[in-house]
């Protein structure tokens, strides 16, 4: 059945190969994935490395084509896009958090959260708008000018989760996000991604870390590039 | 929004390039001397045309002058008391030139003769120009006082004469000297005006008046100092009879003089058996300097080129190692949704911005070449817009040209390696 399943899926995978060619063999980093994330989900993709689960990440993110299957986002099927399309994609449906923050350093704490809203094209004085009162909602509203150099690890991550909702997307994708900071920091970090999900937000999550894919609603078990189980 | 787009995107270029203020100057030093030397160059041949242009305006553009000369075989003949020489420019000349050729306006003709003049106790050797009124159409000279000379004068065969300053300073006549009587060679003129003269020459054209001129009108001359000269050298006398010395000719536009100097020139071959006169053109002065500053913008735009060649060249490479640096931020606008475009555009924008930043000292120092060369070499420099706007056009092209590059291999990057690159 090739009808999205209900009003309320956000991403769905329907048989999804990822087959990289490495001299003469093939590499399946996925091997036939069927997943259906829906609206309001809190997903923790789970295992070993080279089970597939960064290629998952890639693969939902955009950031890389399926080689066999279709992919389908908020009902519409973009399997075939191209990379201009695919840009466009990312640029107005999905919000990216990083393991290593990933923040322009070169720019302020403002302009980092304003970069979506850059390049959909809003109005300065718009997206300055915008820009607070994300970092307020973060806890960041006296850093604005502040360089990312000048915070804090579990600072510039709630940087990085301001500017990952400026475009208001439908799904967060988030890798490894407590990775490099501190139990207690990560705890916190964690905290404002369950917040942002019960009001409301679909949130992905890649982890290897049991206790961490604990916080996320339901769990998602790779392993050779397919889904092995899933909890919740 | 767009307008708005495009100032932020300068904005960030400009931004980035701060942060690394040493490296970004030394890049942009090969555009600086490059669009440098381009004003500097302009300049000078600019300078040049300008000045040869100015030159010929004082000679008059539309003007030929012909002037009498002794010619060799004559010069050298052995001389006696009694011989006397003829040559020279003719009355009929005169006629001739002016009844053959319809782009011909007035021909002016000058008789020469030195002789001295004396005011009161002063004396000064004076070389009396007798000509015609039209002269001073031809010649535009300020008047300092008084008036020149008028139709009536020669009607009357008046004995009035007009002075240069110089020659007016030099006998210590002054404005209260009008109407006072000058000796020239011993006959009486009333000195009716003095005008300023331009000095024998001007730069590399020769000028038909000269600052110890006293004009007088030319049936005068005929009248007291006839055609015949006689000349001292040592203990020989030389005589030589010239009817006309020089003919200023005015041709009614300047895309003729040339033709009309070629027609007078074989015209005269016909009457004259020798070549005793000598025809000069100062518009072929003006394309003579033009062909010099073609010359020499080649020479000098070759070199500018090449200094601009490895400008860009130097830009490109930064702008490549910039690329690299910053792969990982490419990554993310990418990851955010920046299409490649956008990615090209950023560092389009960047580069131009660093190579006319560039080009904007380029022009402070190609203002500044050409006074130092005015300064110390003497030589007329003349910086137009032209060559500001043009230095600007060619900074931009440069950026964009060297930029090109750069910026496509940004848009290649692959955000997924981008952003494990740690």
């Amino acid at each position: 059945m090739s009808q999205t399943g209900g009003n309320n899926s956000v991403i769905r995978l329907e048989e999804v190969w990822k087959i990289y060619a490495m001299g003469h063999q093939e590499v399946h980093a996925l091997a036939g994935v069927n997943m259906d994330f829906r609206k309001g989900d809190f997903w923790a993709i789970m295992g070993p490395s080279g089970s597939g689960k960064s290629t998952m990440l890639n693969i939902l993110g955009c950031l890389d084509r399926v080689s066999k299957g279709k992919y389908f986002i908020e009902g519409k099927e973009i399997s075939q896009f191209d990379d201009n399309d695919l840009s466009e994609i990312r640029l107005r449906h999905l919000g990216f958090i990083f393991q290593s923050f990933n923040l322009i350093p070169q720019l302020s704490v403002q302009r980092n959260i304003e970069l979506p809203l850059y390049y959909l094209g809003w109005e300065p004085h718009q997206s300055a708008e915008r820009a607070v009162e994300l970092a307020q909602k973060v806890g960041l509203g006296e850093r604005l000018d502040h360089k990312p150099t000048e915070l804090s690890g579990g600072q510039m991550q709630r940087v990085a989760i301001a500017r990952a909702l400026a475009n208001d997307p439908a799904i967060l994708l988030a890798d490894e996000p407590t990775g490099n900071l501190d139990t207690h920091t990560g705890d916190q970090i964690l905290d404002l991604l369950c917040e942002l999900n019960q009001a409301g937000k679909t949130i992905i999550m890649v982890t290897h870390e049991a206790d961490i894919a604990k916080r996320a609603k339901k769990r998602l078990h790779m392993r050779d590039g397919r889904v092995e189980s899933i909890e919740g | 929004m767009r307008r708005i787009q495009l100032f932020r995107e300068i904005r960030q270029g400009v931004e980035n390039l701060l942060l690394h203020k040493l490296r970004s100057m030394l890049t942009m030093l090969g555009v600086v001397f490059g669009v440098g030397s381009v004003v500097a160059m302009l300049s000078v041949g600019e300078g040049a045309s300008k000045e040869a242009l100015d030159q010929i305006r004082k000679v008059g553009m539309t003007n030929i002058i012909i002037r009498s000369m002794e010619p060799v075989e004559d010069a050298t003949a052995a001389r006696s008391h009694t011989h006397m020489t003829i040559y020279g420019l003719l009355y009929d000349d005169q006629q001739r030139i002016e009844e053959t050729f319809k782009t011909v306006k007035q021909v002016v003709p000058v008789k020469l003769v030195r002789k001295d003049g004396r005011l009161g106790t002063r004396a000064l050797e004076l070389r009396v120009v007798g000509t015609t009124p039209d002269w001073f159409n031809l010649l535009s000279r300020d008047l300092v006082a008084g008036r020149v000379l008028m139709e009536d004068d020669a009607k009357d065969r008046a004995g009035v004469v007009v002075l240069t300053e110089f020659g007016a300073r030099k006998l210590l006549a002054t404005e209260n000297t009008i109407g006072q009587k000058l000796r020239i060679g011993g006959k009486a003129y009333e000195i009716v005006g003095i005008v300023k003269s331009m000095g024998s020459s001007v730069g590399t054209i020769q000028m038909p008046d000269e600052e110890v001129d006293a004009y007088i009108p030319i049936e005068a001359a005929k009248e007291r100092y006839g055609d015949v000269n006689v000349k001292m050298t040592g203990s020989n006398q030389m005589r030589e009879m010239v009817e006309l010395h020089e003919m200023i000719v005015e041709v009614d536009a300047d895309v003729n003089v040339e033709a009309t100097a070629a027609g007078i020139g074989s015209m005269l071959k016909q009457f004259h058996k020798k070549e005793d006169y000598k025809i000069s053109v100062p518009l072929a002065l003006l394309n003579q300097a033009k062909a010099t500053k073609r010359t020499f913008n080649i020479v000098l735009g070759s070199i500018a080129a090449i200094s601009l060649l490895v400008g860009g060249i130097g830009i490109m490479n930064i702008m490549l190692a910039s690329v690299t640096e910053r792969t990982r931020e490419i990554g993310i606008r990418r990851a955010i949704g920046a299409k490649r475009l956008q990615i090209i555009r950023q560092f389009l924008i960047e580069t131009v911005v660093l190579s006319t930043t560039g080009g904007l000292m380029g022009i402070g120092l190609g203002l500044f070449i050409p006074w130092m060369i005015t300064l110390f070499a003497g030589m007329p420099t003349v910086v137009t817009m032209d060559s500001v706007i043009l230095s600007v056009g060619i900074s931009i092209t440069v950026g964009i040209v060297f930029g090109l590059y750069p910026a496509a291999r940004a848009a290649q990057v692959d955000p997924i390696i981008a952003l494990r690159h740690e």
